[in-house]
Order: structure tokens, then C-alpha cells, then sequence
């Protein structure tokens, strides 16, 4: 028994999260129902998290695989797995007190929010597309509950079901591109489709390149990225917003490892066919998510926007097929993720005697009621704006970088101008908070939602004056696929 | 301890964020214990700042035209945090320090509301202000240069005038625009000559000529925006009509100089050969931006505005000044932007002081200020004479050795520039003559007060400082004067071995 166990021990963090996810329902199920074993049950689930974070950071540095390569482990998937595990357990400590106001709390919340993250950290180490569609359809399945929560709440309904419908569209599609490159290619395993997909028969092959281009649909379903973007403005603002943070973060980092790793372990030697696709993602993401946003009155819609454009941007340096570009891509997720998450958590603090407010008028002369509030959601807006010295510029700085440095000039150029548009709408949100005539004051900030701000905020605001750490580990996470 | 190992530059760049720190923390509540504390920390830390930037001036070496009181620590990988003076930038923190504790002052009754959260914004513009001057790596220079945008938009916007939404959404926009490209063409010198340090690029990168091209251009959208130079001067005039007296003080007197501060330290050394190809474009820009705006400034009814237009005029001259090339040129832009820096800034000064008692900026409501406030009088003279460019005032150094540079390179351009000095003494003389001379008659004036100690204690060191520097402009040419000259003499060469590449 222990053999096997060592044998898999690659896996171990994987397990633990999966088997915490498994004995934590029956703890639940045998547990009294009420609001009290619900958040012992949470606090339980960010405890297994942890405990898995920590197995992460323990493996050793060189890396192997499991399975036949099904399952690899290696330092982009450390480093992406640390993100979707400190992501779904910020999204826990912030559902804990808005589902208790909201009556839905419920211990298989954080039940799902771990299967979902096992299906993630799959997905973040999934090396042959049997493995890789296994992890996304348990993400993917857990995620369509969550976003349905408050059963009670139509919108909430709604968000579940347009995006399961959507999903599994995009599961579908996904699936369909799976098996014209398995048909292609006589392979699922990324390694050897990669040799067998290199030199001009693999790019002049029409099958296997409408798998790969079916395989890319899918997967900017999942990221929603443009022109697949639709349900993301209706499941954010739909879904309860605790379950929105999760939605922005902890799914976009496991979908962006993955089609980091599907392109560049299984492509790389038609990369010209997927790079102008990418190309097209991030300069539509860019420019849609920038200007769609300005319109939007409705906090949680502009963030599902503002999302929209950044996974835009995070596809930039993708885009080069270097050791940079992925280096650029990690930074840039690790960067959003924390901006992404102080943000919703301001959004969670939007509450009033009568309940939660999203419309951004709501935030009005903040400034002048809840000045530290304020100061964080400003420097948060400027940071998602890219201005400098905030932690959201750097993200910025080194998703452009390697996009110069390959000469991808006027990719480089529409990206910046998206951004200067898109500060128009992240201004607009500090203006009515500074600028405008104060309403009414909000409830007090609770203590987890407000750790949540103040840790973000902090980030943002003092990650000028140590960059390296970030930066460096990024780049040894990017040293993992070969150039 | 001696101060060649004092990091002074960095001491004098961030203690007035530690003052903003102070503020946060131990200023208390928005009460009247509250405003007083955050006053007063500001202040204080506004003058020990410009104390201890100070020594940077008796300890600068003159004869030394290359970087001194330089810093350099490892920051990330390649990008390092390195400060360092020159000739051309060591002026422009003192100013810089000089003006701070003078804007404090401005605001001290004038801001009534927020005081704390005012102070701060005060403060971390500061820092990010010195920054852009000390700042020897190009993506620290960024750093700064951008970071400003946020304390100024929020000083637009929260303590402005009526349309001070729309004021501050124009700066901040069209300045970013202009930055973002800038910051491209960094990644790209930097991918080229493997490395964003300002003095190895000054010395040693050479660009080929296309990348040349591209890069002034980007910079030029930055630098142009925030000189402004026209037609990417509309903001300007919108931003000062709207911020309060302190921000457009700060606005005129230091920001508007980071455009040229750029023009010298990065598009004229770095780029030589498309500074020279550019160079006409630059001259008609800053021929039609001198004339034009001048005649744009004489029709205006707003006194702010007024001083705003006759700002982008004088701009011009600082354009026309870099873009000679010669020693002459350059030597009078960096003067006038300094004039411009104090003179300017005072004029905003003036008009904040009757702006305090009547709460208007029309030019109309005003008339026969002489007769009840005869200090304001005269400082407000001293200062239009040196606007106008009178000898024996500050202005009219800067304005004619950069006529002076220009005639050299091209008479014409002279000629026509030179058309902007006389259209400054209409709108000047004439914005004098309404506001100050006639029978005091309206009303509302009947009572107004000539200023106060605090007002006199802003504008007096500025007065003598307009008329030292008018009659004894040696302090300042004296310190500029080698660091130009090798600006210039590493333009020729450049050059010149570009033309002896091509003639083989």
C-alpha cells in the first residue's frame, strides 16, 4: 500500500483535495443542518486547501509524470495549481458570511468549490486529452451548480442553466476536437501527437487543424474569451457573487494553464496555425471587453467585462510561443487573480439593511463614508488599469514584453490602446467614489471580506517594492516546456 | 558620513511620501483638529524636504557635465533602481521642492473640505514628481512619469470647479494615451540594447535609423501630449480652469516640464538622427503653437484660461529652443522652463489670491484692483512683465536665447516666433489693464482686501526670484551649461558619422 502510494506521489495534492471533498460530505451529511456546521465545514475545506497548497510546494523541483504522461507534474502546473487552490480558498472565506445573510449557507458549497478544484488541478496537470476533458467535465459540472446556489433566486437559476447549456456546448465542441486530433494524429497524449503533428504535412492537414481549431473553441469557451464570451456578463451578474469571484479567478487560471499546456506540449509544431488564432482571441477580447464595459451600470457585469478583457491581454504573450510569453501568461494570471478577488470582495461589501447592491451608483462619495474601502477599490480600479507603480501594470509590462520582443508590434499596440480605453471605465468607478455626492453608508465591512480587500489591496499596492519573487518564480515555472 | 554615500536623492524623493504615511496615520479624523494636522505635517514636510534637496544644489559639481549623487541597487533582474543628477534635471527637483511648500500654503484656507485626504494626494505627487527628474532607468522614469497621473486626477476631481469631472477624465486619458506608446518603445529599446539604463543608453546604444523613427515618434505621442504642444493641447487649458490654485500650480510649474525634460533626456540623445529629420516638424509645430495659442489667449474672458493658452505659447519656445540643437537653444529652453516654472506658477498664485475673495474667474467682474490692493498690484506686474518677457525678468532669458538658438538654425522660424513675444505683451498688458488699472466700480469689490501675511510670505521669494534671475541668470546657465554642451556635442557626432557612413 505505501509503494503505491509513493509511486503516486506526484499526485498526492490531487488526492488530498478529492478525498477531502469526499469525506467532508459525509461529515456534512451527518452533521446537523444549520449555519453553524456549515462553516465548520468551510473552514474544513480551505484547512484541506491548504494542506494541499503545502504537498504542492513540497514536490520536488524536477518534476515527473504519472500514467503514461497522462498526469504531468511539473513547475508550470505547481505554479498554476498554487493559484487555483489560493483562489477557490479566498472564494470560500467570501461566501461564508453573504450566504449566511442569503440563507443558503450550505456545507456542499465548499464541498463543490474542492471537487471543482480537483477537476482544476486535473485539468492544470492533464497530459493527454483523456485526462485533460476528465478534469475540465468535473470542474466544469461542479461550477454549474455553484453558479445556481440560491435555488430560490430566478437570476441565479438562470446564470446556472445558460451556463450549463453554453458549457456543454463548448464541453462538446471540446470533445469533437479531441477526436479529429486523436483521428489525426493516432494519439492522445500530448507528447506524441507533438511528434506526430510537426512539418508541413501536419500544417497543410485540414483534419487535424479543424481539431485543433475545435479544441481552441472549447477552450475559449471556458476562458470566455471573444467570440465566445457571451454567457459571461449573464452568469456574473446572475450568479451569487461569492460564486462570481470564484468564477473570475480559480476556472480562468485552470483553463489558461490549460491551453497553455495543450499548445505548447501538443502543438508546438504547428504553431503557426494556433497562433493566429490566439492572436484573434486576445486582440477581440482586448477591444470588446474594453469597449462593451463602458455602457455597463451594474458592477458585477462591468467586472465580467473586465475579465473578458483581461484574459485578452493574458493571451498576449501566449501568442509569441516562447519561454517569456509563458513566464508572461503566469505573471499575469497570478496578478489578476488577486486583483479579481479584492475587487469582487468590495463588491460582497456592498450591502445595506435591505440587502446587496451591484449598481456602481450605489458606490457613490465612498470616499467620504468608508475612506479605507475606497482607497483599496481605487488602488484595485487603477491597478486593473495598468497604471504604474500598482502590481496590474507589471502584469501589463510583462505580457507586452515578449510581444515586442517577437516583433508583434501592432498586437502589442491595439492591446495598449484597449487599455487606455478600458481606463475609462475603471476611472469611472473611482470618480463615483471620490467625485460624486455620498449615498447612503453600507454595513460595516465584515472581517473575512474585509482580510480578503486589505490582503489584495496591500499586493497591489506594495508589489512594486519586491517584484523579483513573483517574477522569478515564473520564470522557473516557465522553464517547464521546452523552446 | 559624507554626502557623496548619502542616498540624498532618494531621501529628497520619498520623504514626502513618509509625510503622506504621517498623515494617514496620525492626522486623525476629517475635524477641524483633523484639517489643522494635516496642514501643518505638510507643510513641514514640504520645507524639509526643500531643505534637504538643498545640498544637491551647493554640492553639485558644475564642471561635472555627467550623472552625480548616483544610487544604484538591484531591483529586478535587469531593471535597477538608480537615481542620479544631472545638469539638466538638478534644477528641476529644486524647483520642484521649492514650489511644494508654496502650494501648501495656497491651500491653506482655500481647501476647507478633505483636507487630509488633499494633503496626501499632495504629497504623493510629490515624490512622484522628483522621481520623473532623479530617475536613471527608463522603466523607473515610467514609473514615476505615470504614477503622477493618479494623485492629479483625483486633485482635479475632487477639489475642482464646476466641469472638474470632465477636466479630470481628459487629463488623465489623453496623458495615458500618449504614455502607453512610450512605454512600448521602451520594451523595444530595451529587447535592442539589452538594458533601460538612461546613462549607457545616452552614451553608448545607437539605434539604426527606421527603429530610430519609431521610437521618437512613440515618445514624441508622450512627450508632446504632456508638453502640451499643439494640437494636443486641449486638455491643458481644461485642467487648469478646473483644478484648484495648488494643483494649477504644480500642473504649470512642473508638469507641463516633464515633456521637455523628455525631449532632452531621451529623444535628443538617444534618437539624434530622427530628432534632426523630425526637427521641422517640431519647429512649425511650435511656430503655429506660439502664435496661435497667443491669439487664442487674447480672446479668452477667464483669467485661468488666459494663463493657460499663454502657457502652450511659451511651450512653444521651449520646443523651438531644444529642437536647435545648438548650445544656445537648448541652454534657453531649460531657462525658460524654469522661468516659466516660477513665473507661471506665480500667476496661478495671483489669481488664486483674488479667486479666495470673489470666488470668480471672469476677467469682467474684476477692474481697478489697484485702488484697494496695491501689493497685489505690483507682485501681480512683476509677474505679467516677466510673462511678457520683459528684460530684466526671468522671461525674457529663456525667450531670447532660444530666438537666439533658433535664428541660428533657421531665420524664419525666428522671425515668426518672434511674433509670439509681441502677441504676449497684448494679452498680458491687456489682461493687466482690465483686471488691476480703471475705477474700481463694481460693488462687489468695493471691500476687497490687499493680501494677507500668508499671501505675501507665497508670492515675495517668487517676486525676487523673477527679477534675480532676470538680471543674474548665471546660477542657472552656469549649472545647465556643461551637460548641454556634451548633449550637443554627442548630437554632432552622432551626426556627423551618420553622414560620413553615408557619403562612403
Amino acid at each position: 500500500m505505501m509503494q503505491f502510494l509513493n509511486s503516486i506521489a506526484p499526485m498526492w495534492p490531487e488526492l488530498v483535495v478529492a478525498v477531502g471533498a469526499l469525506v467532508l460530505t459525509l461529515w456534512g451529511v451527518f452533521r446537523p443542518d444549520n449555519d453553524r456546521e456549515a462553516e465548520v465545514v468551510s473552514w474544513l475545506a480551505i484547512l484541506v486547501l491548504g494542506v494541499a497548497g503545502w504537498l504542492i510546494l513540497s514536490q520536488p523541483a524536477a518534476g515527473s509524470s504519472l500514467f503514461g504522461g497522462a498526469f504531468i507534474d511539473d513547475g508550470f502546473g505547481r505554479f498554476m495549481k498554487i493559484l487555483a487552490l489560493g483562489a477557490s480558498a479566498a472564494a470560500i472565506l467570501l461566501s461564508i458570511d453573504d450566504f449566511r445573510d442569503h440563507k443558503v449557507l450550505k456545507f456542499e458549497y465548499p464541498v463543490l468549490i474542492l471537487l471543482a478544484t480537483a477537476g482544476m488541478m486535473m485539468m492544470i496537470s492533464a497530459g493527454d486529452l483523456l485526462s485533460l476533458y476528465l478534469g475540465l467535465e468535473l470542474q466544469s459540472l461542479s461550477l454549474y451548480v455553484v453558479a445556481a446556489f440560491r435555488r430560490d433566486d430566478v437570476r441565479s437559476s438562470e446564470a446556472g442553466l445558460k451556463y450549463f447549456v453554453l458549457g456543454a456546448l463548448s464541453s462538446g465542441m471540446l470533445l469533437y476536437g479531441a477526436s479529429l486530433v486523436y483521428g489525426f494524429t493516432g494519439a492522445t497524449s500530448f507528447a506524441q501527437i507533438a511528434q506526430v503533428a510537426k512539418g508541413a504535412n501536419a500544417m497543410a492537414n485540414v483534419g487535424l487543424v479543424f481539431g485543433l481549431v475545435f479544441l481552441l473553441v472549447g477552450i475559449a469557451f471556458k476562458i470566455s474569451a471573444v467570440p465566445f464570451h457571451m454567457w459571461t456578463p449573464d452568469v456574473y451578474q446572475g450568479a451569487p457573487t461569492p460564486v462570481t469571484a470564484f468564477f473570475s479567478a480559480a476556472p480562468k487560471v485552470a483553463a489558461i494553464a490549460l491551453l497553455v499546456r495543450v499548445v505548447t506540449s501538443a502543438f508546438p509544431g504547428i504553431a503557426g496555425q494556433w497562433q493566429q488564432i490566439v492572436a484573434f482571441l486576445a486582440i477581440a477580447s482586448m477591444l470588446l471587453g474594453a469597449f462593451a464595459a463602458i455602457g455597463q451600470t451594474n458592477i458585477k457585469r462591468l467586472l465580467a467585462y473586465s475579465s473578458i478583457a483581461n484574459v485578452g491581454f493574458a493571451l498576449v504573450p501566449l501568442v509569441t510561443n516562447t519561454k517569456e510569453g509563458v513566464q508572461g501568461v503566469l505573471i499575469y494570471m497570478a496578478i489578476y487573480v488577486v486583483m479579481t478577488l479584492g475587487a469582487f470582495a468590495c463588491v460582497i461589501a456592498m450591502r445595506r439593511e435591505e440587502g446587496s447592491v451591484e449598481e456602481i451608483d450605489e458606490l457613490a462619495g465612498l470616499a467620504e463614508r468608508n475612506g479605507p474601502m475606497a482607497a483599496a477599490l481605487a488602488a484595485l480600479m487603477f491597478s486593473l488599469a495598468g497604471i504604474p507603480p500598482l502590481a496590474g501594470f507589471w502584469a501589463k509590462f510583462y505580457a507586452f514584453m515578449p510581444a515586442i520582443k517577437s516583433g508583434y508590434y501592432i498586437l502589442s499596440v491595439i492591446g495598449v490602446l484597449a487599455s487606455v480605453v478600458g481606463a475609462y471605465y475603471y476611472l469611472r468607478i473611482v470618480k463615483v467614489m471620490y467625485f460624486d455626492k455620498p449615498a447612503k453608508a453600507f454595513l460595516p465591512v465584515r472581517v473575512k471580506v474585509g482580510f480578503v480587500i486589505s490582503v489584495s489591496a496591500i499586493f497591489v499596492l506594495l508589489f512594486v517594492i519586491a517584484p523579483s519573487p513573483l517574477v522569478n518564480a515564473a520564470s522557473t515555472a516557465a522553464a517547464s516546456f521546452r523552446y | 558620513m559624507s554626502i557623496a554615500n548619502t542616498p540624498i536623492l532618494s531621501l529628497v524623493t520619498f520623504l514626502p511620501l513618509v509625510g503622506a504615511l504621517l498623515i494617514m496615520l496620525m492626522a486623525g479624523g476629517d475635524d477641524e483638529a483633523g484639517r489643522r494636522n494635516s496642514r501643518w505635517i505638510a507643510l513641514w514636510t514640504t520645507i524639509i524636504t526643500f531643505a534637504v534637496s538643498l545640498p544637491i544644489w551647493v554640492y553639485f559639481d558644475k564642471a561635472n557635465p555627467g550623472f552625480q549623487f548616483v544610487e544604484d541597487r538591484e531591483w529586478l533582474g535587469p531593471l535597477h533602481y538608480k537615481m542620479g543628477v544631472d545638469g539638466i534635471s538638478m534644477l528641476f527637483v529644486i524647483l520642484t521642492t521649492f514650489l511644494m511648500p508654496l502650494c501648501i500654503l495656497a491651500s491653506w484656507e482655500s481647501i476647507d473640505r478633505r483636507v487630509k485626504e488633499y494633503m496626501i494626494a499632495f504629497l504623493i505627487l510629490e515624490t512622484m514628481m522628483i522621481g520623473v527628474f532623479t530617475a536613471l532607468d527608463m522603466v523607473l522614469f515610467y514609473l514615476f512619469f505615470e504614477a503622477g497621473l493618479i494623485p492629479m486626477f483625483l486633485i482635479i476631481g475632487v477639489w475642482g470647479g464646476q466641469r472638474r469631472v470632465y477636466a479630470s477624465f481628459k487629463f488623465f486619458l489623453y496623458t495615458l494615451l500618449g504614455s502607453v506608446l512610450m512605454l512600448l518603445a521602451i520594451m523595444a529599446m530595451y529587447w535592442h540594447a539589452g538594458t533601460t539604463d538612461i546613462p549607457t543608453l545616452i552614451d553608448k546604444a545607437s539605434f539604426p535609423r527606421d527603429m530610430q523613427w519609431w521610437l521618437w515618434l512613440a515618445f514624441f505621442a508622450s512627450f508632446a501630449v504632456k508638453m502640451p504642444m499643439w494640437p494636443v493641447h486641449t486638455w491643458l487649458p481644461d485642467a487648469h480652469v478646473e483644478a484648484p490654485t495648488a494643483g494649477s500650480v504644480i500642473l504649470a510649474g512642473i508638469l507641463l516640464k516633464m515633456g521637455g525634460y523628455g525631449f532632452l533626456r531621451f529623444s535628443m540623445p538617444m534618437f539624434p538622427l530622427a530628432s534632426q529629420e523630425f526637427a521641422t516638424l517640431v519647429f512649425v509645430m511650435s511656430v503655429v503653437a506660439i502664435v496661435y495659442t497667443s491669439l487664442v489667449a487674447l480672446a479668452q474672458e477667464d483669467v485661468k484660461k488666459l494663463i493657460a493658452y499663454s502657457s502652450v505659447a511659451h511651450m512653444g519656445f521651449v520646443t523651438m529652443g531644444i529642437f536647435t540643437f545648438n548650445q544656445q537653444g537648448v541652454d534657453g529652453a531649460i531657462f525658460q522652463m524654469l522661468s516659466h516654472g516660477i513665473v507661471s506658477a506665480a500667476l496661478f498664485l495671483c489669481v488664486g489670491v483674488v479667486y479666495d475673495r470673489m470666488h470668480t474667474r471672469e476677467i469682467a467682474a474684476y477692474g481697478g484692483l489697484v485702488q484697494r490692493m496695491p501689493i497685489y498690484a505690483f507682485c501681480f506686474m512683476v509677474f505679467t512683465m516677466a510673462n511678457v518677457g520683459l528684460p530684466g525678468t526671468s522671461g525674457f532669458v529663456g525667450e531670447f536665447l532660444t530666438l537666439l538658438g533658433a535664428f541660428k538654425v533657421n531665420s524664419s522660424v525666428a522671425f515668426f516666433a518672434t511674433f509670439g513675444v509681441i502677441l504676449s505683451a497684448g494679452y498680458a498688458l491687456f489682461l493687466y489693464q482690465r483686471m488691476i488699472f480703471g475705477v474700481l466700480d463694481k460693488p462687489s469689490l468695493k471691500a476687497i482686501a490687499d493680501m494677507g501675511p500668508r499671501e505675501i510670505a507665497i508670492l515675495a521669494p517668487l517676486v525676487v526670484l523673477t527679477i534675480y534671475l532676470g538680471v543674474q541668470p548665471a546660477p542657472i546657465l552656469d549649472v545647465t551649461g556643461p551637460a548641454v554642451k556634451k548633449l550637443v556635442g554627442q548630437y554632432e557626432t552622432a551626426i556627423r558619422t551618420k553622414a560620413a557612413e553615408l557619403k562612403k
